[in-house]
């Protein structure tokens, strides 16, 4: 069984806090399909479409055949440990910094042999789960798990570097007149975060979720308009050298078609919520979040976006909304950057209809706030970087990775039934 | 005769030497702009007033090495405003009936208030009514033509969610019935009408006949509004003097404006009426 984490101290203010280091660095473009696939928290591999050879490491030819005719399937991720070595010390900071760290040799049953981080309950000889998950570099790495249940998997300290677990972090909610944020909030109680601030903008106006919010475990509730960049950088002030999750869940939503209005002004309002907001959150928290990405049990850890699916294609019928959050996608690309070298993760939510008022006239299926909120919690366990929740946002990223020009004309043709 | 009949320079040789001894006071009647100052809410399908938002282009840095400044967006309606005639549709026809149009003359005026706020801390939905015009009119005189009107309510004194004070059923705050108001404009001739809440109508006023009775009657017969007033308590029922006038905004239905009130000190005998 895994040790249970135990709760951190508090900070010793005379101590320096440790500096972000990076575990690998820049890999071959063919290996970073599994970083892709680590994303979405997929086991994939390169099958050869000509002799359907399966390989691993990637590469850029198949190694039994030649061809070039590479494709990554989803792969079946089981194999036995058959070795394993304790590494005592490395020449390479970050390990060196979290040295004794396990390694091992594992056999998939599939075919290939693969060199794995491994969990801290298995042992040579057993068979193990194989997932595939971003290191704090950004690169995917194989993690060998026990496939028996084990006590507190999670708290295993070199699973913990892969994965975004809330447990013990604290939390920002940044939009508490969400319809979304109490169920957000709960289940960050569950998972274990110890603090859990909520932002809350005009407290001049009341709102539905007001006294439920209040009543949630763990919850401090603190002003915060995203369209304010004064109180962006306030509530920064006070509050990003303990943030260590943000969940960025603000938006801004009226339905309707470029036709629909002869004004921009809900279209300003969209941009300024859901783009510039992003904008001004990330200018306030990133820098500061990236300098506490290596500090202890609560280190600062991963940035959450709430998107709508219809970022990657334009939905007419709720077509200003749409352009706001391709733009919102576009800037989270660049925050993902900006905070690649501290290992934060950039987690994008992608969602489509969600079950609130302004998608109220439309038939099911929505997407809930619990079935959100279990998504980003599941999605922080498993370090993911792109999650797309509901049949509507995963039917729709799939057609647009079949072909984003048909999805266009789609989106056309089913206008007013979607 | 006095000096001043003879010297037109006189009068306001006169009225800068009483702004500089004190004689004559300046009370600010304007609320800050503050991006978190409340503004009018309607039903969410509709679109909304703009808060008040800064964003720094400088501040001497590398943006602009010794200079400081920044951008500012608004509303028309947004923190202490005004109403032109533009505003309602009632008014919409009217000569002259955007802020770049007013003359400008018609942003002073004398000033009488009507201190309702006694009835307001009793009844967050009281009505200021044409009896109770009378019965300050039986106290202080009659109204004068062309003066501004200020209702004080100390609603000003209100913060967060009591100064909308907005439940259920809509935002509760006090205001003019429609027959005050009509009173004002028809038999008063009054300028404008000035509040403290954050419109010239009550809270409930989309249900009176006509809904929001100031907005229609003051801007159809061309009169000008004030909203978010504060400091109303400092002003004395009548005799003090208001200086009203908004940015000149082309075609401009309104406008924030720095709101203030000349209050003398000492009496002038030889300014009498």
């Amino acid at each position: 069984m895994t040790e249970p984490l135990k709760p951190p101290p508090k900070k010793n203010p005379q101590r320096r806090t440790r500096a972000p280091t990076r575990p690998s660095h820049f890999r071959s473009r063919a290996a970073l399909g599994l970083a892709a696939a680590a994303g979405e928290g997929r086991f994939m591999l390169q099958v050869c479409d000509r002799c359907t050879a399966i390989q691993y490491p990637p590469r850029d030819a198949c190694s039994a055949c030649l061809s070039i005719d590479l494709s990554w399937k989803d792969a079946k991720p089981t194999g036995t440990l058959i070795a394993e070595t304790t590494v005592q010390t490395s020449t390479n900071t970050y390990f060196r910094e979290r040295s004794p760290w396990r390694v091992g040799t594992v056999v998939m049953d599939i075919g290939p042999s693969v060199i794995a981080h491994i969990h801290g309950d298995i042992t040579v000889g057993e068979h193990v789960r194989l997932v595939n998950r971003l290191d704090r570099s950004g690169q995917a790495v194989f993690f060998a798990m026990p496939v028996h249940g084990t006590d507190n998997p999670e708290d295993d300290l070199q699973m913990r570097e892969m994965t975004c677990d809330p447990k013990f972090r604290r939390v920002l909610i940044t939009d508490g007149r969400n319809p979304n944020s109490v169920a957000i909030a709960e289940a960050f109680v569950k998972a274990g975060a110890s603090i859990i601030f909520v932002g809350e903008s005009e407290a001049w106006r009341p709102y539905p979720n007001q006294s439920a919010l209040r009543g949630v475990d763990n919850v401090e509730i603190l002003p915060l308009d995203v369209t304010d960049t004064n109180s962006v950088q306030v509530l920064s002030g006070e509050i990003s050298g303990k943030t260590d999750i943000l969940v960025n869940n603000a938006r801004f939503i009226r339905p309707g078609g470029l036709f629909d209005r002869r004004d921009v002004v809900f279209a300003q309002q969209e941009i300024e919520v859901n783009y510039l907001g992003l904008m001004r959150l990330a200018q306030s928290f990133g820098p500061v979040m990236r300098e506490r990405a290596a500090d202890g049990t609560n280190s600062a850890v991963s940035w959450v976006n709430i998107l709508s699916a219809y970022a990657w294609t334009n939905e007419p019928d709720f077509g200003p909304f749409s352009a706001s959050n391709a733009a919102a996608l576009s800037i989270s690309q660049a925050l993902r950057a900006d905070l690649a070298d501290s290992g934060i993760r950039v987690m994008n939510v992608y969602v489509g209809p969600t079950e609130d008022e302004w998608h109220q006239p439309l038939p099911p299926p929505k997407v809930t706030p619990g079935s959100l909120a279990r998504a980003v919690v599941t999605g922080l366990r498993d370090g993911l970087e792109e999650q797309f929740v509901g049949d509507i946002a995963e039917d729709l990223i799939k057609r647009w990775r079949d072909n984003p020009k048909v999805l266009e004309r789609e989106m056309i043709a089913n206008r007013g039934r979607a | 005769m006095s000096k001043i009949d003879n010297d037109p320079g006189a009068v306001l040789g006169a009225f800068a030497a009483a702004i500089g001894s004190g004689d004559v006071k300046v009370v600010d009647l304007t609320h800050t702009l503050d991006p978190d100052f409340p503004v009018i809410v309607l039903p969410p399908e509709f679109g909304q007033c703009a808060r008040f938002r800064m964003e720094e282009i400088s501040a001497y840095d590398h943006r602009g090495p010794a200079w400081k400044w920044r951008n500012f967006t608004c509303g028309e309606h947004t923190g202490t405003h005004f109403d032109a005639p533009a505003h309602w549709i009632s008014g919409r026809d009217l000569p002259n009936n955007s802020v770049d149009e007013i003359s400008p003359s018609r942003f002073f005026g004398p000033i009488q208030v009507i201190d309702c706020s006694e009835g307001a801390a009793e009844d967050e939905d009281f009505e200021l009514t044409p009896a109770l015009i009378e019965a300050w009119e039986d106290e202080h005189g009659e109204i004068l033509p062309s003066s501004w009107v200020l209702m004080r309510t100390d609603w000003s004194k209100r913060n967060g969610a009591a100064y909308l004070n907005m439940l259920e059923d809509g935002p509760h705050s006090p205001g003019p019935t429609p027959e005050a108001v009509q009173f004002l404009v028809d038999k008063r001739n009054i300028r404008g009408f000035g509040t403290e809440t954050v419109g010239p109508d009550a809270g409930q006023g989309a249900h009176y006949s006509p809904p929001y009775p100031a907005h229609y009657y003051l801007h159809g017969a061309g009169r000008l509004g004030l909203q978010c007033l504060t400091n109303l308590d400092r002003l004395p029922p009548r005799g003090a003097f208001l200086i009203a006038p908004p940015l000149k905004i082309k075609n401009g239905t309104g406008s924030p404006l720095r709101v203030l009130a000349l209050v003398a000190q000492v009496a002038a005998p030889h300014y009498a009426e």
